[in-house]
């Protein structure tokens, strides 16, 4: 079974962002990178699916020179090669641009399973998995919190408001990952020594056929919507604090 | 030209889930701004009966597709029928939910109609006849501003944000021909396992109450269930509760749980860590209850109790329960 993971680099969450005057991008002095938390799902699952059934495990990700470092953590997790899309064009390129860099890159390599995090955490934009299915023409589940593989399909579990769903999808397939598919393993240090020597092809866009179009932009980055100070409430007895808050909240609030 | 503001109405069984209603609120306002139509997709099987509702809300046309391969959702179905409707007649805008459902089929259509999309987002105007989505963006440390070059623009709505505001139209329903080939469903629900605690989801949940490491362990949390018992609400937890074990997955609010957007948000024994926030930071009322003063909670929240919860958890079921009697 031949597997690949794309994994984003993010900024660690701790990191204080400070967005850059012109509202371009944030100030990245300072700032720890590491593997947004989702793919870390992803890339377990993959090396699991990898430990049952044999295969190959590839890690794509798009990104500046320290994205190296990301795919060299998935590479020292236990997975085998690395793609490093690196280009300035894609710099901050939106879902469909990066999908179709991640998609020109896949197709060039046998794929059962694609896994993407549901979502990065820091542009949270959510789309990218999904948008490469479609290019790549073959189905997604998202949110996947379980998965098992029957033959030449996958059954997985995808939560949804009041409900889980049980899904069976066809393969290849793009799967993206959700909190509760797995613990994601730590790099061992013969693992990071291994993953010094596995290989990692760079591209750009031009090698990989694609043409950067733009779609979406952040046209402007604001401040958060200035809440009113809050109101401590002060009293003798907890009772009393709990007695004024629900006064509050019914007369001032209106919220019960 | 592309014309019209679209949404994509979301419906289970042939019950409307809240988002279709704040969809065609919000499309409502940018079409009279614009000057255009409201437009409304819905699918699903045995539904024509709900089609006309969305009038009520503003909307001026519903696209109707009913089929029995439109229930349960699957991404393939309605991501083919929706693209080749909205191909055809070339909105200028789309909006969905940002909810599980919306989630998943708004992104496969920003690669089926090739355009760009703004996720997740809590406002939308108007400028030079072009949609403006605003997004929190950073966990929550900042808002943009995402403008959508290619059409439609779409945009996906926090659900519980976008109020639903009657505006009654006597809505055209316009039944469509999906053009659906079962050869090409690669995806299928086997099984719809129902949450049985009869609970409101936390993502659309009016009053949530919500725990975390100060609660000490699992037990702690019957007071937060008697709390919300008595305020119709549903519980939460931070991670750190979820981690413990004390709580499921399925609780945690967050940047690696749910997004959820209240009216009111009480939270106890919370610090208010940054990814916290990042999960509840746009709920209408935020109460705090811990007993560190110093707590990052408070900077948030609208109204604070500096004590111990498992001393003012009670009293406050108490006095709400005195209050609604
Ligand atoms: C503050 C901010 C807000 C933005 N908002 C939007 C927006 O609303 N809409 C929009 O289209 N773009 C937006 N962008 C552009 C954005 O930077 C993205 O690169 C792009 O949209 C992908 O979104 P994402 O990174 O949130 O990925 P998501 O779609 O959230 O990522 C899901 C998964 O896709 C995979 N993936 C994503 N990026 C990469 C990558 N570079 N390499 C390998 N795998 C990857 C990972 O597995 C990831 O877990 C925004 C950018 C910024 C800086
Ligand atoms: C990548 C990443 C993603 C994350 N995602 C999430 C997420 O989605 N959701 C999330 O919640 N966290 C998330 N976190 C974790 C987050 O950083 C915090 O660690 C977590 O939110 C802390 O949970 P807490 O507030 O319950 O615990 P603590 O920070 O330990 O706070 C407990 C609070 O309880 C108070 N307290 C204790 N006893 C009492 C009492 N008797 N009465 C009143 N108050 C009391 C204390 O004063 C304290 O303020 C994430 C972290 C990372 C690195």
């Amino acid at each position: 079974m031949n597997i690949v993971a794309c994994v984003k680099q993010v900024p660690d969450t701790e990191a204080a962002i400070k967005v850059k005057p012109d509202g371009s991008g944030i100030e990245e002095a300072g700032i720890k990178w590491v593997m947004n938390p989702y793919d870390e799902f992803g890339v377990e699952e993959a090396l699991k699916l990898k430990e049952k059934f044999g295969g190959d495990v590839t890690i794509v990700s798009v990104g500046p020179a320290r994205a190296l470092e990301t795919i060299r953590t998935a590479l020292a997790m236990g997975a085998d090669k690395g793609i490093h899309i690196n280009d300035p064009a894609l710099e901050g390129a939106d879902a469909y641009n990066i999908a179709a860099a991640l998609a020109a890159a896949i197709k060039g390599i046998p794929h059962d399973i694609i896994f993407c995090g549901q979502r990065a955490i820091d542009d949270d934009a959510g789309q990218v998995g999904s948008v490469l299915a479609e290019f790549l023409g073959i189905p997604q589940v998202t949110f996947v919190t379980k998965l098992d593989v029957e033959g030449a399909s996958i059954k997985v579990i995808r939560p949804i408001e009041g409900a889980q769903l049980l899904i069976q999808s066809s393969l290849p397939c793009v799967v993206t990952a959700q909190k509760g598919l797995n613990e994601p393993r730590y790099a061992s240090l013969p693992g990071i020594m291994k993953a010094k020597k596995k290989p990692v092809d760079v591209k750009d866009a031009a090698g990989l056929g694609v043409t950067v179009a733009p779609k979406a932009k952040i046209a402007k980055t604001l401040p958060p919507p200035a809440r009113p100070p809050g109101k401590i409430i002060c009293g003798e007895e907890p009772a009393e604090k709990a007695r004024e808050l629900a006064k509050l909240l019914r007369e001032e609030a209106k919220v019960i | 030209m592309a014309k019209g503001v679209w949404i994509v109405a979301e419906q289970r069984y042939g019950a409307y889930r809240k988002i279709s209603f704040e969809l065609v609120s919000a499309a409502r306002k940018l079409a009279d701004q614009l000057g255009e139509e409201v437009g409304a997709i819905l699918l699903g099987s045995g539904i024509e009966g709900i089609a006309g509702e969305l009038g009520k809300y503003g909307a001026d046309k519903v696209y109707v597709a009913d089929n029995a391969l439109f229930e349960p959702y699957t991404t393939d179905a309605h991501a083919a029928a929706i693209a080749k409707l909205v191909k055809e007649q070339n909105p200028s805008i789309l909006l969905l939910g940002a909810s599980a459902q919306g989630k998943d089929l708004s992104s496969r259509l920003v690669g089926k109609l090739a355009t760009g999309m703004a996720t997740d987002c809590v406002d939308l105007k108007i400028a030079d006849g072009k949609l403006i989505s605003i997004r929190p963006m950073y966990a929550g440390k900042c808002n943009g501003e995402i403008v959508v070059s290619a059409f439609p623009q779409m945009a996906s709505l926090r659900p519980n944000v976008f109020p639903a505001v009657e505006k009654p139209k006597t809505a055209e329903v316009v039944k469509f021909d999906p053009g659906l080939d079962p050869g090409q469903l690669k995806t299928k629900v086997l099984e719809v396992q129902k949450d049985t605690s009869g609970k409101v989801d936390l993502t659309e949940a009016n009053v949530i109450v919500s725990g975390g490491r100060g609660m000490k362990g699992p037990e702690g949390y019957g007071i937060l269930e008697e709390l919300a018992d008595v305020l119709g609400a549903t519980v939460g937890a931070s991670r750190a509760a979820v981690d413990a074990g004390w709580r499921p997955q399925k609780d945690q609010v967050g940047q690696t749980g749910k997004v959820v957007s209240p009216n009111l948000y009480i939270a106890c024994g919370i610090s208010g860590a940054i990814q916290h926030l990042a999960g509840m930071g746009s709920s209408k009322y935020i109460v705090a209850i811990n007993k560190d003063p110093d707590a990052p909670i408070f900077a948030r929240a609208d109204y604070g109790i500096v004590d111990d919860l498992f001393k003012v958890v009670p009293e406050l079921t108490k006095e709400v329960k005195k209050l609604l009697a």
